[in-house]
């Protein structure tokens, strides 16, 4: 019996059209626009100006604060302008402007394809490369990794789990990643581990993926205290709370951090960048993207550089289709349709899916029946149809004692429901509000 | 066996007359003393609870009148002055005069001005558009046209104009509560003065961008050129971050702004028709 996270979860169709695709390089386009803000946290702090000349690697931001990253340039050649672009929601923020010439890497980076295997930095050394490359959590929610890895006095961390699970349908980048990098990803859970100071890493990947989990399982012998874990399909397994649940029977309590119940999550793609970024002092430009959906000709997974602009990929795979009603950034469970396809890719884009018409449409909602579908399938065990009405009718007090704020937006609740009704839209809107209250609460 | 009925009486009547005597006494103890005033101003309000003075219903607006040395800050914009006189009358107390004011919706941003590059299809309600992305134009500022300021209205004063998809406000059905302002997302609906038959002048647009991006965007925004409030004699025009706004208790209505709008952006409303220029010019060579 394959274990999985016990309440909830749902099994929405998977598509992974490209999970047999190699990684292909996208070229470097002409221009990029680096976004300043990639991250969660404070946005960094820029530190070119306009008509300098940068090279591929070169730090233009810093991180401002704790909570903050680093952003390096992905090409070489000349910025051109200090302006603000249009983000995935629409809205504009500010961004570097850079028209490329040639490409010039920075001289520390070591650009063989050796494999690294010894580890040679102590655990302080290793946060610090991290913190300087700029890494941040691959698999979306881009959580600058050197705050994950600060381990607070009093608290202990006695597990290094890593996401390989890749539950949102379409995407694979991470299972292209795990099969064509697996000793780099492992190499990379070892520097992880030193620094966390654990003996034991386990990698769960989902059942989907077994040549992924025969791949890890044969190359982490040679690795000590990492195990590999096959895990039963369900969606969302690859949030944090759900996967530490699968593999090791703890709960994370509501409101807590999963420091609490003694564990670290990282992402495959992560373990990955650190690997680069330790090993190979590289820092993070690059990244692999899915882009996918039925009617392109040619999907794929790609590396990609950071602030290439989608419209770019979407060519690389044959084009956009006629019938594209919807392209969405991200998995189609939790990303978010973008209204431009000027908008570059950023640290935390693992896959760009297009949809037909045909598919995108959301259809029309009706009267809420009270059949408790989405409380089944809530991973939290919360109750979504009672938080949409709440937030609908502005009642935010009673929707956080409803522990409105414990929803990670997984999507499962308005995947399933059997009247279109839109629960996920008010309970987002429920949300944000409860934390910006918390928030002026707490300030008094 | 009478004698069991009479000692039932007699028992029965001494505990109803125990019972009784506590009772009072208790009443006496948390006798809530209300001022009978509070009935009488409550009766003289319009009794909608609609809100638009600040508290929740019309008897907390009654008992805050009540107590209250004068009805500063206290106003019923439904009632107006008449009612305000009214339970003037009852308190003794001097109403205060407050202007008439009317919604207007700072935002021109017709299908023409300002053309859909994206099409939203989740919930229809602003707050959740608002908070997801930009909405359907390339406007961050502007009319989402979802409708909640006409949800939030109770007074049948404002409708989404399916041609323009912008909420229009009827004037004389409006009492001015504000329910419309709060209920907004982006704040572009705003209360100003009344004026004379129903005029207006104001900056129908919210966008604080930079010219460029502004225009880009709709062509009606106002882009912050400043050619209003150079040409206003009255002071009654500033531009605070790309964006222009009349003082409504300045503006004389002389309608130069609207003139020097390179945009548009500036729009009167329930003005008697200009001459075209071309016949002024005449007018002024044959004199």
């Amino acid at each position: 019996m394959l274990k999985t996270f016990p309440s909830g979860g749902i099994h929405p169709p998977e598509n992974k059209l490209t999970a047999n695709i190699q990684i292909g390089h996208l070229p470097v386009p002409e221009s990029v626009t680096i976004p300043l803000s990639q991250h969660i946290g404070a946005p960094a702090t820029l530190i070119v100006n306009k008509g300098d000349y940068v090279k591929t690697g070169q730090l233009i931001a810093t991180a401002k604060g704790f909570v903050s990253s680093n952003i390096h340039s992905s090409v070489s050649g000349k910025v051109n302008k200090i302006d603000t672009i249009i983000d995935t929601s629409g809205y504009r923020q500010p961004a570097v402007f850079i028209d490329v010439e040639g490409d010039e890497w920075i001289e520390t980076i070591d650009k063989s394809d050796k494999i690294v295997r010894d580890i040679t930095l102590s655990p302080e050394d290793i946060k610090k490369r991290l913190l300087d490359s700029g890494i941040v959590g691959m698999g979306g929610a881009t959580f600058p990794s050197h705050v994950k890895l600060a381990v607070p006095e009093g608290k202990r961390c006695n597990i290094l789990i890593i996401n390989g699970v890749e539950c949102e349908p379409y995407l694979t980048s991470d299972h292209r990643l795990m099969l064509e990098k697996g000793e780099e990803i492992l190499i990379g859970i070892s520097l992880l581990m030193k620094t966390l100071k654990v003996e034991k890493a386990k990698i769960g990947i989902e059942n989907n993926k077994p040549d992924a989990i025969a791949h890890l399982t044969k190359l982490a012998a040679g690795f000590k205290g990492i195990t590999v874990h096959a895990l039963k399909l369900k969606y969302p397994q690859g949030a944090e709370k759900q996967l530490i649940k699968a593999l090791t029977d703890r709960e994370v309590p509501s409101g807590h951090l999963p420091l609490d119940v003694g564990a670290v999550v990282h992402n495959v793609g992560t373990a990955y960048a650190v690997y680069e970024a330790v090993q190979k002092n590289k820092p993070l430009f690059e990244r692999v993207v899915t882009i996918t959906g039925k009617s392109l000709t040619k999907p794929g997974n790609f590396v990609v550089r950071i602030g290439t602009p989608i419209s770019r990929l979407i060519e690389a795979a044959g084009g956009l289709p006629g019938d594209t009603g919807k392209i969405v950034s991200g998995g189609p469970m939790m990303g978010k349709a973008i209204s431009n396809q000027d908008v570059p890719v950023i640290k935390g884009t693992s896959g760009i899916v297009v949809f037909p018409e045909n598919e995108s449409e959301r259809e029309e909602s009706g009267p809420c029946i009270r059949c408790s579908k989405c409380i089944s399938v809530c991973p939290l065990n919360l109750e979504p149809f009672l938080l949409m009405k709440l937030s609908e009718k502005g009642l935010f007090e009673r929707a956080e004692k409803e522990r409105i704020t414990d929803c990670m937006e997984c999507g499962s609740c308005s995947y399933t429901c059997p009247a279109h009704r839109p629960l996920l839209d008010y309970i987002r809107l429920g949300k944000s509000t409860v934390i910006r209250m918390a928030r002026e609460r707490n300030l008094k | 066996m009478s004698s069991i009925i009479l000692i039932t009486i007699i028992s029965l009547s001494v505990v109803a007359l125990i019972c009784a005597v506590i009772l009072y006494f208790i009443a006496q103890k948390f006798k809530i003393v209300e001022d009978p005033r509070i009935d009488e101003v409550q009766a003289a309000l319009p009794q909608v609870n609609c809100g638009g003075c600040g508290f929740a219903g019309c008897r907390n607006m009654a008992e805050a009148m009540v107590k209250a040395d004068t009805f500063e800050g206290l106003y019923c914009p439904v009632g107006g002055t008449d009612v305000m006189n009214a339970a003037a009358k009852i308190l003794g107390k001097e109403a205060p005069v407050a202007d008439p004011m009317v919604a207007v919706l700072r935002c021109n941003g017709t299908p023409e001005n300002r053309p859909h590059t994206s099409r939203y299809d989740g919930a229809s309600d602003c707050r959740i558009s608002h908070n997801l992305y930009i909405g359907e134009t390339d406007c961050s500022y502007g009319c989402l046209g979802n409708g909640d300021c006409e949800r939030a209205c109770m007074f049948d004063a404002i409708h989404i104009d399916p041609a323009t998809c912008l909420p229009v406000i009827n004037d004389d059905k409006c009492v001015y509560c504000g329910a419309c302002v709060k209920a907004c997302p982006r704040h572009i609906i705003e209360l100003r003065k009344k004026a004379k038959k129903d005029k207006k002048i104001y900056v129908a647009c919210s966008n604080c961008d930079k010219g460029g991006p502004a225009r880009k965007a709709c062509k009606a925004a106002c882009i912050g050129c400043s050619k209003c409030f150079k040409v206003c004699e009255f002071g009654a025009i500033t531009i605070d971050k790309n964006l222009a706004y009349i003082d409504a208790k300045k503006c004389t209505f002389c309608r130069k702004c609207v003139e020097e709008c390179p945009t548009g952006a500036i729009r009167e409303i329930n003005f008697p028709p200009r001459k075209p220029k071309a016949e002024l010019q005449n007018e002024t060579v044959n004199a």
